[in-house]
């Protein structure tokens, strides 16, 4: 039998649908092979790559990665250290020692440096099997979030949200003023004038919804310039 | 939530804006459906912004109390579904549920909602026992106001099933309704810091010190009220919080 | 003595009432459906992975999925039905979550749990299929690593006829013998993941009405399908950054 794609590049695919027929094609991530067909194992966009065909997912919880810079609340105090909820299925763990490079003397009150509800930006530094998961504050970039509120975004679209080297977010920051960091875990952080926080979350929100649509930073400067009555410069990268 | 998150929403209260764009004192968009469920006697859809509940209510013949034989009987319950929320477990229900179910009870029951003597078939044998459930199906905030204002849309919405004197039939619904009077309806203002906003996000109920549920008829009486959080209120916030529940209650009114 | 003409006005014996399904209904859950089928409306939520509790329940392996499966108060046809669960209620999850787990795939996830919450406001036969139908749109929805969507629909006999998706009437029908199927199937192999009757058949109309009531699982894998492309289509053209 010839081989064949039955779907197209780009295509928004449910678990089961049959995405190639014939032993031509190759399945990757999201997708499994049954007889002669590769057919789609979740929820996803169809990405074919010469004869290779994966999924690129479009829901579903965030899962942690070793290396992602995540924003973690501190739900208990450990021993030596404490326990974040990073918005997913499982906690990390932020030892003292990743936490801070001051010495700290065996049994200081941790509350000192991250109290119960405290925000944090960390870096996941290992995911085990049973996914048992460390962070680390150890590294520029990461700190403890003082004030300001979050939300939660999906996931997928923390990409979308901080653009090519951050181009988006950056926009949105001088738009508004606003301090902003986004979380690979979906968890967004933000702290400004309150009218301002206001416009750059719906500019987020505006990412979430039309992130499919072409010219998207155009139309994210536009909001932003019609909100904030500011000229705003659309940053250049490279 | 802690001080400082706490403090963040503060300041943004203080100069009227919410996490959300609205004014303190301003409602999300409200929508009222009516029989949306087929099988209940009557029952209602409300939405307020992204929080939505049902309501549905079933009709019976029980025996009235001995104390009152020619008055029908009133259950409202509600549940705190686990679709709605991942707040939400399964089990009997918390103490959530039963405070929502008792404040929207209490609003039907004290403001004679239903003319329940007219509810009476046989004096101290047979009565029409009319029960409420709210269930919640998505919660974004204000569950209180949310069931309080579907239990009154289902009642309206509510038709007698046939009954000759013997056998109930649910499945032939004649065109009586309810004998309805004057209906309720509650508004809970919410306390953080110096503000008072109403319709509050989950945020700001987790943020909240006090709140003050206050149900009122169509001519602006009192008929139930009830105080929520820790946090004791003074003379003239509580005043001022009636003044607002009041308020915003005629326009809550217009959808039903 | 024979059935001549469906009860509710249908044309055809093999005739499914009006479907209506929709994916991403419920903001605050990971994954969400709406499906209603003639009178019967399942809302379906998902949520997870996330942790699971009690603790002794959890699985190093990987992650288990749990389906609640619930009447509202309001939505049986007769009397209030008691909140709170019943032994039948019980077993509906029960054999809701053998019907889905075959496919969903939770191995990336050990000690997790990923909960499904099925509720209904109103029922008017079927519902335990209209459960797992929801269902299997909303675990999609959240996202959830599955080899397929799972369609499910009842079958059965009204005396002499061969039926699919009876409701009420047909099932209490008095003047000859009924029998009631609920079955689900994996649509991309053909098995059988739900498969229960009560009644009276004899064996090979048993046979036959199975065999319809895969064809008809098909039918409503499509419009599970298109509920879920729906919701995501605009999505299509995203760009890559």
């Amino acid at each position: 039998m010839a081989s064949a794609l039955k779907v197209q590049e780009r295509e928004v695919v449910v678990p089961g649908e049959i995405l190639a027929e014939g032993m031509e094609y190759l399945p990757s991530y999201g997708t499994y092979r049954l007889g002669d067909a590769i057919r789609a194992a979740q929820l996803g966009l169809v990405r074919v790559d010469g004869k290779v065909i994966k999924l690129i997912p479009l829901a579903g919880r965030y899962v942690p990665k070793r290396d992602d810079v995540v924003i973690g609340k501190v739900v208990n105090i450990l021993m030596s250290g404490w326990m974040l909820d990073i918005n997913c299925a499982y906690s990390a763990v932020l030892s003292v020692k990743e936490a801070t490079s001051r010495f700290i003397e065996k049994g200081a009150d941790l509350t000192r440096i991250l109290a119960l509800g405290d925000y944090a930006v960390t870096r996941i530094v290992n995911v085990t099997t049973q996914k048992l998961v460390d962070v680390s504050m150890r590294a520029p970039g990461l700190w403890k979030l003082a004030g300001g509120r979050d939300f939660s975004v999906n996931t997928h679209k923390v990409p979308r949200i901080i653009g090519k080297q951050g181009s988006m977010v950056k926009m949105i920051k001088d738009a508004t003023g606003c301090k902003i960091t986004v979380g690979q875990n979906g968890l967004v952080w933000i702290d400004g004038d309150p009218e301002m926080e206001n416009i750059a979350v719906e500019a987020i929100r505006l990412i979430e919804d039309q992130s499919h649509i072409q010219g998207l930073t155009e139309r994210v400067h536009a909001f932003l310039k019609n909100k904030t009555k500011k000229d705003i410069v659309i940053p250049k990268m490279q | 939530m802690n001080e400082t998150q706490k403090t963040h929403i503060l300041r943004a209260l203080n100069k009227n804006i919410r996490f959300d764009g609205r004014t303190l004192t301003e409602f999300r968009d409200v929508s009222v459906e009516r029989g949306v469920s087929e099988t209940a006697e009557g029952s209602a859809r409300v939405k307020i912004g992204e929080t939505e509940v049902i309501a549905g209510v079933k009709l019976a013949i029980g025996t009235p109390y001995p104390d009152t034989p020619n008055e029908g009987g009133l259950a409202v319950g509600v549940e705190l579904l686990p679709l709605s929320s991942p707040r939400f477990e399964l089990g009997p229900p918390g103490i959530e549920a039963v405070e929502l179910a008792r404040v929207a009870d209490r609003g039907v029951r004290e403001a004679k909602a239903i003319d329940i003597k007219k509810l009476c078939i046989t004096p101290g044998e047979k009565v029409w026992i009319v029960s409420i459930d709210i269930c919640t199906i998505n919660d974004a905030g204000n569950l209180m106001d949310a069931c309080a204002l579907a239990s009154i849309a289902a009642l309206q919405d509510t038709r007698f099933p046939k009954y000759d004197g013997t056998e109930l039939d649910y499945r032939t619904r004649t065109d009586k309704k309810l004998p309805l009077t004057k209906l309720p309806i509650s508004v809970t203002v919410h306390k953080i810091g110096s503000a008072f906003l109403v319709d509050p996000l989950p945020e700001e109920e987790e943020a909240a010190e006090a709140r003050l549920t206050v149900a009122t008829t169509p001519d602006g009486t009192l008929c139930a009220m009830q105080k929520g959080g820790d946090t004791p209120l003074k003379f003239e916030e509580v005043n001022a919080m009636i003044d607002i529940a009041m308020e915003k209650a005629k326009e809550l009114r217009k959808h039903i | 003595m024979t059935y001549t003409k469906r009860l509710d006005g249908r044309k055809r014996f093999d005739e499914l009432r009006p479907i209506e399904a929709k994916a991403g209904v419920i903001r605050r859950a990971d994954g969400s459906a709406y499906f209603r089928i003639g009178r019967t409306i399942a809302y379906a939520a998902v949520y997870g992975p996330r942790e699971m509790h009690p603790k002794y329940l959890q699985n190093p392996k990987g992650g288990v999925l749990r389906c609640n499966y619930n009447m509202m108060p309001f939505s049986g046809a007769g009397e209030r039905v008691r909140p709170g669960g019943s032994r039948r209620s019980k077993e509906i999850s029960m054999i809701t979550e053998k019907a889905l787990s075959s496919v969903v795939d939770l191995s990336d996830f050990p000690n997790a749990a990923v909960d499904v919450f099925i509720d209904l406001p109103q029922c008017d036969a079927g519902s335990r299929c209209a459960g797992i139908c929801a269902a299997s749109i909303a675990l999609a929805d959240a996202g959830i690593a599955m080899k397929d969507l799972i369609p499910a629909i009842a079958v059965g006999r009204v005396d002499d006829k061969i039926v699919a998706d009876m409701d009420y009437q047909e099932e209490a029908y008095e003047d000859g013998p009924v029998a009631d199927v609920p079955i689900a199937i994996v649509p991309s192999t053909g098995e059988i993941t739900l498969l229960q009757m009560d009644g009276e058949i004899p064996k090979d109309m048993l046979m036959e009405a199975i065999q319809l009531g895969i064809k008809k699982c098909m039918e409503i894998y499509e419009i599970q399908k298109k509920a879920l492309k729906d919701k995501y289509k605009a999505l299509a053209e995203v760009v890559e950054p």
